[in-house]
């Protein structure tokens, strides 16, 4: 196996985790005009990735990392093709993670409510982007001789990755209403529950139908193998899928209906979208970014990849620090592990307790953890 | 305007922009770190306050710093494709690194740090600050370094079947000559931003108040402590940005001369060479109307030695056309000559702040508002402390920027090879949407800033963590 090969592999493994967790973050925010019905709900929601939402998407600037230094030309490519697209991205990252810090940092309804807009916004829309963007990678876009866009912003709209879109956009809001029904309890972890059964539904037929199309119109023609593999991933996406709608359910294998198994729900859909993004690049190797003009444009493994030295460098360096990463990144869930409880009755709930004054504390807090701020 | 011309804009005005925050976050980070570290080790309540007060400040500068950031990573792929294919084989692993050691690390003890009051015991809290802030250490050591490459380009080759830039030693890349200069001499300027924040704001509050007993003394104790911490900072951090910065500038001689005779606007070559505090008139090399000048200080900057010879404008562009081919290798002289003179300018008169801050300070004296002009001089000056740094560092990238270029890297690929082939619309649309947003979010963190700022360090009840209280502090956003 070359090189390139193995980093090809990384790059899948990054996006794949970018997708996981920080699916999860924005299937939050999306829910939060749907589940967050008053403020107190809203900020035990937000709170629920408060500590975690910033590493998570370290993933997605170590995934546009590592495209940059081990595929130069991919990179390249890519991000100059997707122009407008990673622009409105990035314009709903900003304000995404800007509104999480600042929300709190003003008494004013206002203030909060414009906030929670942008967050949901913030989330929604690359959400929605990066199914699209995936799904113009599977399916090519026009690259000329140069390796330079030949298209337009409309080019990118194609039913296939509109689909994409919507199947990224599914599968978010169940990673997060599962994500929720975990850190949640009460009311709020009910209807999370509820909400991760209706979109896990969506997300079996949009992504399933997704991952379908791609199998049968733009799996690359490379090796009888990687084809294989991707089809067994894709049917492995799909099951990890149904066994997440089905644990939200309470369907165990002991056949009785018992109680939703949020654990098991969460755990499944997690791995549904690592291997269905695992399954989009196995399907994709060994092109990298697929030319509609001539196949003689495409950017493949082989040809936008950097020298052995960069690839064997970023090796060593990758096997070193990744597992510190992985291990403090899973030390911070398990320091956040506990769930976030409802607040306990407010007084007259008519505002939300200003951020700055802490709150009064009633008499029997029956819930073991109230909003009080810190910032 | 053409597509090149939007890209530089747009990358100039997003990098200022995005290291207003930077240097802040690196140099505060260890301050919040070392506070927390002092309320521990000492258990005085006035550094618990103080963690607190400046943590608050830190984070929402934070957030500016790391959301802006996503824009600098993407745009080299966004609008300058050809110039990332060109050098991606060196420039793009300590970008990928920089992800994988640096923001993991920040990101993640940061939201440790943010929600883990209760969590967790106190030395790992603080420890969470110390990791965080060492983490932006080890961001600004790889993105230097990838910028130096930029200024002077080491352990690469060219590849005439490929076309582009490859690596040769990666080691040679890390430990640029010029890296060496440009990594102490940036975070020495950070520490010097962060310390005029931090004594700023504190001297400010004391001018503020009468002297007063009771709670208002700690109050004012607490203050005099951080206003102290800070302006020894700001001055030793001050000697480290001269020092540093006479380094890199004999390392400019060496490398770039022509962005040193830019800095002067030094037209023909000269020995000895003097320096010009000041010119009026126009700066192409006629005769200036007026100007001040040091004698033999420019050889001294560039050479080490009070009669070195400095190589001028019209010489360097005479022999480069010769190397280089035919073209301009002069970059906009009153840029570079503003520019420079700014930065060393702004940056002594934050010293000299920190100084009179310090006499103000000596044997336990505490400055009290008064009617008296020195009071009033002095509040001025701290408020202008934060700010004159800040511009410093903004001064210093433009100058050390513009004062390359034409080169994108240097006799290497000029900027004009290196952009992307996009349409010069879709440039246009995203300088405005991204300068609108940055010009609106400035409006939004200025605010908070100075309503934190101003709040003083009962802003909030000093909440603190295992105080016997029973509940976590989970919710904090």
């Amino acid at each position: 196996m070359h090189l390139s090969d193995l980093w090809f592999i990384a790059i899948a493994v990054l996006w794949a985790g970018y997708f996981v967790l920080e699916g999860f973050d924005f299937g939050v925010g999306i829910l939060l005009p749907v589940l967050g019905r008053d403020q107190a709900r809203r900020r035990i929601m937000i709170n629920t990735i408060g500590p975690t939402w910033d590493g998570n998407e370290v993933w997605l600037l170590t995934a546009g990392g590592a495209t940059f230094a081990a595929f130069p030309g991919w990179y390249a490519s890519m991000f100059s093709a997707f122009y407008l697209p990673l622009l409105l991205i990035l314009v709903a990252l900003i304000i995404r993670g800007v509104a999480f810090e600042y929300r709190g940092k003003r008494g004013s309804a206002a203030w909060r409510r414009s906030w929670d807009t942008a967050i949901f916004v913030g989330s929604l829309l690359p959400a929605i982007l990066w199914g699209v963007a995936f799904g113009n990678v599977l399916h090519g876009i026009p690259l000329n001789a140069a390796h330079n866009y030949a298209g337009n912003f409309f080019t990118m709209l194609n039913p296939y990755s509109l689909l994409g879109g919507l199947a990224t956009l599914t599968l978010f809001i169940l990673d997060g209403a599962l994500f929720l029904a975990l850190k949640t309890m009460g009311d709020l972890r009910r209807e999370a529950t509820t909400a991760a059964r209706l979109s896990g539904a969506a997300a079996i037929v949009a992504g399933g139908g997704f991952l379908a199309w791609t199998e049968f119109s733009y799996r690359a023609a490379g090796h009888v193998a990687t084809g294989v593999a991707s089809v067994i991933l894709a049917a492995a996406a799909a099951v990890a899928l149904l066994v997440a709608l089905a644990a939200t359910l309470g369907w165990g294998l002991n056949g009785r209906g018992s109680e939703p198994r949020e654990g098991l729900a969460f755990g499944a859909a997690a791995a549904g979208i690592a291997t269905a993004t695992a399954a989009l690049f196995t399907a994709l190797y060994p092109n990298v970014l697929p030319s509609t003009i001539s196949t003689a444009y495409t950017l493949t493994t082989g040809n936008a990849a950097s020298t052995a030295k960069t690839l064997a460098v970023m090796t060593v360096v990758a096997c070193i620090f990744l597992p510190f990463v992985l291990a403090y990144q899973a030390w911070t869930y398990w320091v956040f592990r506990k769930r976030l409880g409802a607040p306990p009755q407010p007084a007259p709930a008519a505002e939300p307790p200003s951020p700055r004054a802490p709150e009064p504390r009633p008499p029997q807090a029956p819930e073991p953890q109230q909003p009080t701020a810190v910032r | 305007m053409t597509v090149l011309e939007l890209s530089r804009w747009q990358f100039g005005i997003t990098t200022v922009y995005h290291f207003l925050f930077v240097p802040i976050t690196i140099g505060l980070g260890f301050f919040v770190a070392g506070f927390e570290t002092a309320w521990i080790r000492t258990g005085h309540d006035r550094w618990l306050r103080l963690t607190k007060f400046y943590g608050r400040l830190f984070l929402i500068n934070f957030a500016m710093g790391v959301v802006t950031g996503i824009v600098q990573e993407f745009q080299f792929g966004m609008n300058w494709s050809a110039y990332s294919r060109f050098v991606g084989d060196i420039f793009g692993a300590p970008l990928a690194i920089e992800a994988l050691l640096a923001f993991f690390l920040e990101s993640t003890f940061l939201g440790l740090w943010i929600f883990g009051w209760d969590r967790l015991p106190r030395p790992v809290h603080a420890a969470c600050m110390w990791i965080a802030a060492t983490g932006t250490l080890l961001s600004a050591y790889f993105i230097l370094a990838a910028n130096s490459w930029m200024q002077h380009p080491v352990g690469y080759h060219f590849n005439p079947i490929t076309h582009r830039e490859e690596l040769t030693s990666f080691l040679a890349v890390m430990t640029n000559p010029e890296q060496l200069g440009t990594f102490p001499h940036t975070i020495a300027a950070c520490f010097l931003v962060a310390g005029g924040l931090v004594t700023g704001i504190a001297v400010w509050h004391l001018l503020r108040r009468p002297a007063a007993g009771g709670e208002a003394a700690e109050t004012t104790a607490a203050f005099r402590s951080a206003a102290k911490v800070g302006a020894i900072t700001a001055l030793v951090a001050a000697v480290g940005t001269m020092i540093t910065g006479d380094v890199l500038g004999k390392l400019m001689t060496m490398y770039q001369p022509m962005k040193m005779a830019a800095a002067e606007a030094l037209y023909h070559t000269a020995q000895p060479a003097p320096f010009s505090l000041f010119t009026i008139g126009t700066l192409n090399g006629s005769r200036p109307v007026f100007q001040i000048t040091l004698p033999r200080l420019l050889s001294f900057l560039a050479t080490g030695n009070f009669s070195g010879q400095v190589k001028g404008i019209d010489n360097i562009q005479a022999l480069y056309a010769q190397v280089y081919g035919p073209g301009s290798y002069t970059p906009i002289i009153p840029v570079t000559y503003w520019s420079f003179r700014l930065m060393i300018g702004l940056g002594l008169a934050t010293a000299l702040i920190a100084l009179v801050v310090l006499w103000s300070l000596r044997k336990g004296r505490v400055p009290v508002a008064a009617r008296s002009m020195w009071s009033r001089l002095l509040l001025w000056a701290v408020i202008a402390m934060p700010f004159l740094p800040l511009a410093a560092m903004s001064v210093g990238w433009i100058f050390t920027e513009m004062g390359r270029q034409p080169w994108l890297v240097f006799g290497q690929m000029k900027t004009s090879a290196g952009v992307s082939a996009n349409s010069a619309g879709e440039v246009l649309a995203s300088v405005i949407i991204l300068t609108l947003l940055y010009g609106g979010l400035a409006i939004v963190e200025g605010g908070l800033m100075f309503k934190y700022a101003r709040a003083g360090l009962d802003a909030e009840e000093p909440a603190g963590p295992a105080d016997g209280d029973q509940e976590p502090l989970a919710l904090v956003y």
